[in-house]
């Protein structure tokens, strides 16, 4: 079987997913726990470099579009988790995944209609007030459970589900960026006019990028939602928003493998430092001043902005 | 009558954070993320300054409130310009993105330096009680003594702003750095002293804000920005960013809409998620505000 280089390295990943998941009767519960959640974050953190690396929009609203994803997934499999039998978990699983990603991706679409007219500061504004609405929304509709949330989410979030889904993630955009199409994205964070002069039309690219965007983060909501078995909608502020665009910017915007490393870092991180906890934000929110005043390219890439993967 | 006072008076407040985000806005087409965590950092001022200034002018008088006022503008006109000095100046010529991310993190650095118990703590503090507590009685309308205050001094400052903008020199070198920054430097305009400047003055109207929302709300705590800094930010906007009057009309809006529809049996939940849809929607509708003039985009 002959594959491009994607390809393999997909392939390679998931199987690597598919071998520690069947070997994780016998390894540490806390290690593992920590490796699916970088793998939820490796999802969020690439997700969010399609809209806000590849194609230059910033979003503020990633916290919004995983919290629409869990809250759809875990309803789904709370109402159905009974009545299928345990062969079928897996597919329901799934089924609830896709459609939590589906919601969100219709809630990126609501985002991403807006940012048509909108840049910049003020497109920055709008994601974070959907950011809110949405998180509003949630604390108030009894058939959520308000503010308590949901729980009693069944744990079915495991390592392998969690880094298969990140590198299917990883696959999905790094082909998209790739593909003929999807030089359009990089056209229209490089020069909007000079795009639609060129025939390329920066609306549907933009659109397209929240919608995809948008629908990896419900996903890896919905792996959330079945990992921490219990959300609520405080869960999903502002913060968690800010943490992935914290992965975004010090990874390099527009650089996947940089984002990828930053997500893993920022994952591991603040597990080794427990005793800290106070100091995280603040130190997080230094990093990003001085990364902006020092590499606004990001801590892995040497310079400019472009292409690059 | 109770509403249309209550709405005014809350209009007011966010009319008054609304005029700092517009004066920094107007002269650097940039948003000041910090903005809401100056209005944070003017309350705890307040906080600190008023008990060493209660023997000098009466406990809960209006010379008080004034002089507590006064006090944390400066101080936060202070930090305001060193904050600028340090993170935004070397970022000038950047890209806006870089700046608007570099916003956020000061904002974020701010909020949770506060919240370090070494620094503020995370704990919400008692506000002391800067005005006489007894109630005026108007036209039907119960109004607390700050509610009758609050609307004087935005109506004030924004005279003063007007004035400040359209009939003084520094004001002249403010329009001409908001027009085109090169052409006002080489006209001889010091663009350093005009932003340092405005950055001042944008943050000592947060910390007016600051210490009369205090004096308002039943205690502060390091977060206690956020949500007026949201919703006043709309309000700019909402009434074009960049105009002074737009801004007072804007925060206005919001404050009634708010107060009505707090009040609406059922709703009154959504308030926020109202505020922000209508921010959406006036910006799909009219991206440059109800009074801004819409710009047309050069190539």
């Amino acid at each position: 079987m002959r594959l491009g280089g994607a390809r393999r390295w997909l392939v390679l990943a998931l199987l690597v997913a598919a071998a520690v998941s069947a070997g994780s009767g016998v390894m540490n519960r806390y290690y593992l726990g920590v490796a699916s959640e970088v793998g939820i974050n490796v999802i969020l953190a690439v997700s969010l470099n399609l809209i806000n690396g590849y194609t230059g929009q910033f979003s503020l609203g990633h916290g919004g579009f995983m919290a629409v994803g869990a809250y759809v997934a875990a309803k789904m499999t709370l109402v159905f988790g009974e009545q299928v039998g345990a062969a079928f978990q897996p597919l329901l699983f799934a089924g609830a995944l896709v459609a939590g990603g589906g919601a969100a991706a219709l809630a990126g679409l609501a985002v991403g209609v807006p940012s048509l007219r909108l840049r910049g500061d003020y497109l920055a504004v709008v994601t974070l007030c959907f950011g809110e609405i949405i998180r509003v929304v949630f604390q108030n509709s009894a058939f959520f459970g308000a503010a308590t949330g949901l729980s009693g989410i069944a744990p079915w979030t495991t390592f392998g589900w969690s880094w298969g889904v990140a590198a299917l993630t990883v696959y999905v955009v790094l082909a998209l960026v790739h593909s003929t199409y999807g030089r359009g994205f990089l056209a229209v964070n490089d020069d909007e006019i000079a795009a639609s002069a060129m025939g390329l039309n920066p609306l549907k690219y933009k659109v397209t990028a929240f919608l995809v965007g948008a629908f990896f983060a419900g996903v890896a909501g919905g792996l959330f939602a079945h990992m921490k078995r219990a959300i609520n909608p405080e869960g999903f502020n502002f913060m968690r928003s800010i943490d992935v665009v914290v992965m975004v910017i010090l990874g390099g915007m527009g650089n996947t493998a940089g984002v990828v490393a930053a997500a893993v870092l920022l994952t591991v991180l603040p597990e080794l430092l427990r005793g800290f906890s106070d100091c995280r934000m603040i130190a997080y929110s230094l990093l990003i001043i001085v990364l902006m005043l020092l590499r606004p390219q990001g801590l892995f890439r040497r310079s400019g902005k472009g292409g690059g993967l | 009558m109770q509403q249309l006072v209550n709405g005014l008076a809350l209009g007011s407040i966010y009319a008054l954070i609304a005029l700092g985000y517009t004066m920094v806005y107007g002269v650097l087409r940039f948003i000041n993320f910090a903005h809401a965590d100056l209005l944070m950092l003017g309350a705890y001022a307040g906080y600190f300054v008023a008990p060493a200034l209660a023997p000098v002018f009466g406990e809960a008088s209006y010379g008080l409130l004034a002089a507590t006022v006064f006090l944390a503008a400066v101080a936060c006109a202070g930090v305001g310009a060193g904050i600028e000095y340090l993170a935004y100046r070397p970022l000038r010529n950047r890209p806006k993105l870089t700046v608007l991310i570099t916003a956020i993190g000061v904002s974020l650095l701010m909020e949770f330096g506060c919240q370090h118990p070494a620094v503020f703590g995370a704990k919400t503090r008692p506000f002391p009680q800067l005005l006489p507590a007894e109630q005026i009685h108007f036209l039907g309308a119960t109004v607390s003594r700050v509610d009758m205050v609050i609307p004087l001094v935005t109506c004030g400052l924004l005279m003063g702003l007007w004035w400040l903008v359209q009939r003084t020199r520094m004001g002249m070198a403010m329009r001409a750095v908001s027009f085109n920054q090169q052409a006002a430097a080489l006209m001889g305009v010091n663009n350093n002293r005009v932003i340092s400047f405005t950055f001042a003055l944008g943050s000592a109207l947060a910390a007016v804000a600051g210490v009369l929302y205090s004096v308002r709300a039943s205690g502060i705590d390091p977060l206690m920005g956020i949500r007026p800094g949201l919703i006043a930010f709309s309000a700019a906007v909402v009434g074009g960013i960049g105009d002074l009057a737009g801004a007072v009309l804007g925060g206005l809006l919001l404050g009634m809409l708010e107060t009505y529809v707090g009040g609406l049996p059922g709703v009154s939940n959504y308030r926020d998620a109202i505020s922000f849809g209508m921010l959406v929607v006036i910006l799909l509708v009219r991206p440059s505000g109800l009074l801004g003039r819409a710009q047309v985009e050069k190539v």
